[in-house]
């Protein structure tokens, strides 16, 4: 049992992953954040940005952690106390935020409008890991620490394809239950609207501020010697 | 000198009727499907009034556009790099759809399936994102010929630096004046849109250069519907994409006028090419408000120059479109006649859609100086008197743009950036055709008049008859100057024609359809 679910789970979530949102990016019509801002303003507005940052600041720590673990093993003391305490206003913030969104969701007859079963789904499945996430924090102290040691490694070896699941078969019902439920929504990313952070628009920073597209290069054209190899071809076709 | 070929137009505001035949034109067409209803490509606004979405010229509100700094450079309003990216979980300056209005139909068919009673069926509205019925507060021209009434017209954001009698005497009832404000996408040679979309999914199209959204790299962050000062940029809430008026492309490719062009029904509207400098946009872009107008109207080169023959040339511009661009009627109403001015420059997205200010309206009343009771009048060629309808002596030829029913200030802050002076050297030159014509078909205005008051505005006879025959006569072929595409010539150098052969022409498209 636990071999499917710490050595085999990782492994098909990351697949599907993998495999699904390339797909849903061949197919590209369909990446968008699906705002429905333009329906609902007012109440996005503290519940969007409560959840958007609490969820980026906490899904950072754990991928710094993964990372670079180096980081943070020296920390100790009362700058340790400091670290789990905003990790878990960080968390309570996406708790908050996410409640306020599903809530919103379902009783805005607008946004109802624009909800599908994966909208529901999804935010019910990230509100229990969040929980779960606040329970782990705040029963077993200094998370950011035995992370580091238990959890961490076990992570490495499934992204080193030599999965050892003695460590993670040790830990609590309510870690192991966290780690399944992380992978599971990983699995699920490509189905969901969550695929818009993996198109985050950070080359904004360093593009020009003007687009033009040529469609056709007329000097080119206007060359009979040219070949029509050297020539990109349209990708629609 | 980098030129470049423009897809510009011209509204001759004076002809336009307010049918909106143009608008049902380009609804049909291209935003009658689910999640865009409440989208007008194209819409008509009554000027005075707060147009679609309400108030849109308010950027104090939408904070759409580009604005100076201290240092002479230009950013983003509401949006941009830094702005963009923070606002983008929330974006505090997006019209929500109440600011448009919710998109509505009628249940028809209760009238039909009713079950007998002693009442009459009605059709309830009901909202077409709920399905549920709803009170219609709002349409796209919900303000349609009001003029004067206090919800629309006098919140009109163009009455701003107004005195409150100036504002008054616009809307005392004998004298109440309005016209229309047709309005599509400037396809702007700055587009604020294009700067704002964090994705880059907005582009403008090097060959002419339309401004087209990419709708498989749109990815709904919704900051160009926020950029765009004019509004005219739209989030679709179904597909989780944003649209915008497309010049209908695949028509201007194929020869044809844009919808709305081709079914306006007063004819009001040009479509030609003009060449700019694309090497000094950012220049023009950020010059003093003071300038702002006349260096936009120096963007635009000389298509008769052989130096910028020679350049368009350089840079692959088409013979066709070299030679549209020197019929383009655009050309001639921007450039050599001089009677066109863009809507709200001080945007400063250097916008390619103009338009000639309506004179209509802005005449003054009739004065009557004689006792004539109008009996002398020959009832079928209308001959009058001199004294008898407008005041045309020559102090006065002009005299009727200052006493205008609508102050030239309000005209001034739509198309001049508040600039009265610019704005009736505009109205004078309309008039000049007006005494020109009349001295030409009525007869009642000696030569001597009509060359004064032509002379006085910088027209010639020929620009006169030109003007003239532009905006009464002119046929098809004339306000429409479309050059040739040239997309096959692009097909067959990039692809054998062979591999296509049996598949659509434009390959094969995804359907729209809203991701999970």
């Amino acid at each position: 049992m636990n071999l499917l679910l710490f050595g085999a789970l990782p492994y098909m979530a990351l697949a599907l992953f993998i495999a699904g949102t390339i797909y849903r990016y061949r197919t590209g019509f369909k990446y968008s954040s699906l705002s429905s801002q333009l329906l609902e303003t007012d109440r996005l507005f503290s519940a969007s940005l409560a959840f958007h940052i609490g969820i980026i600041t906490i899904f950072l720590g754990h991928l710094v952690g993964f990372l670079a673990p180096a980081l943070f093993i020296p920390i100790g003391g009362p700058s340790l106390v400091i670290l789990e305490t905003i990790g878990i206003i960080f968390g309570v913030l996406a708790v908050i935020g996410m409640v306020m969104l599903l809530y919103r969701r379902v009783t805005n007859d607008r946004v109802r409008r624009v909800t599908n079963k994966m909208d529901i789904i999804i935010e019910i499945l990230l509100i229990t890991q969040f929980i779960i996430g606040l329970f782990i924090a705040i029963s077993m102290h200094w998370g950011s620490q035995w992370y580091l040691s238990n959890m961490v490694p076990y992570l490495h070896s499934i992204f080193l394809f030599q999965p050892d699941i003695s460590g993670i078969s040790e830990m609590k019902p309510l870690v192991q239950i966290h780690v399944v439920l992380a992978f599971l929504i990983i699995g699920l990313i490509p189905f969901t609207r969550l695929v818009h952070f993996l198109v985050a628009p950070f080359h904004y920073i360093l593009r020009p501020f003007q687009v033009v597209r040529w469609y056709w290069n007329p000097k080119t054209i206007e060359d009979a010697n040219q070949q029509w190899k050297n020539l990109k071809k349209p990708t629609n076709n | 000198m980098n030129v470049r070929a423009q897809m510009s137009m011209v509204f001759h505001l004076d002809k336009c009727l307010g049918c909106h035949t143009c608008t049902v034109a380009c609804k049909n067409i291209w935003t009658d499907r689910k999640g865009a209803e409440y989208m007008w490509w194209n819409n008509v606004e009554t000027k005075p009034g707060t147009g679609y979405p309400t108030k849109w010229e308010d950027q104090d509100i939408y904070k759409g556009g580009w604005e100076r700094t201290k240092s002479g450079k230009i950013k983003l309003k509401g949006a941009g790099k830094v702005k963009g990216l923070l606002n983008i979980f929330h974006n505090p300056n997006l019209p929500v759809i109440d600011d448009y209005y919710e998109p509505f139909t009628y249940k028809y068919r209760d009238l039909i399936e009713s079950p007998q009673s002693d009442e009459q069926p009605t059709a309830r509205p009901i909202s077409l994102i709920t399905g549920k019925p709803i009170d219609i507060k709002m349409g796209p021209n919900w303000d349609d010929d009001l003029s004067g009434t206090p919800d629309f017209a006098r919140k009109d954001v163009n009455l701003e630096n107004l005195t409150p009698a100036e504002q008054e005497a616009m809307f005392q009832l004998e004298k109440m004046a309005f016209y229309y404000l047709p309005r599509i996408c400037n396809h702007c040679i700055n587009p604020a849109c294009v700067a704002s979309c964090p994705s880059g999914a907005i582009y403008k199209r090097g060959e002419d250069g339309v401004v087209l959204i990419d709708q498989s790299v749109c990815r709904g962050w919704r900051m160009c519907i926020t950029a765009c000062p004019y509004k005219k940029a739209y989030y679709n809430w179904n597909t989780g994409k944003s649209e915008k008026c497309l010049l209908c492309y695949p028509r201007i490719e194929s020869g044809q006028a844009p919808a709305c062009m081709h079914t306006c029904v007063g004819r009001i509207r040009y479509l030609g090419t003009l060449l700019y400098d694309a090497d000094k946009i950012e220049e023009v872009a950020s010059v003093e408000d003071k300038d702002l107008i006349s260096s936009q109207m120096d963007i635009y080169l000389d298509p008769n120059d052989p130096e910028v023959i020679k350049s368009a040339r350089a840079n692959g511009i088409a013979e066709s479109t070299i030679k549209a661009a020197q019929n383009s009627p655009v050309y001639k109403f921007v450039k050599e006649w001089k009677v066109a001015l863009p809507l709200h420059a001080e945007f400063r997205t250097l916008p390619n859609l103009f338009y000639v200010p309506p004179l209509l309206p802005v005449m003054a009343s009739v004065t009557q100086n004689n006792k004539s009771d109008g009996s002398e009048l020959n009832p079928i060629s209308k001959h009058w008197s001199d004294e008898w309808l407008y005041d045309t002596s020559i102090e006065e030829i002009f005299g009727t743009i200052k006493q205008a029913r609508f102050p030239i200030k309000y005209m001034a802050n739509l198309f001049s950036m508040g600039d009265t002076e610019l704005m009736e050297e505009k109205l004078k030159k309309l008039m000049a055709i007006r005494i020109y014509r009349r001295y030409k078909t009525v007869g009642d205005i000696s030569k001597e008049k009509s060359d004064r008051a032509l002379a006085e505005v910088n027209l010639t006879e020929e620009d006169a008859e030109g003007l003239y025959y532009l905006t009464s006569l002119a046929k098809f072929e004339d306000r429409f100057v479309i050059p040739p595409a040239h997309r096959e010539q692009a097909i067959e150098m990039m692809e054998s024609t062979a591999d296509v052969k049996g598949s659509v022409g434009m390959g094969f498209r995804e359907k729209p359809v809203r991701g999970l």
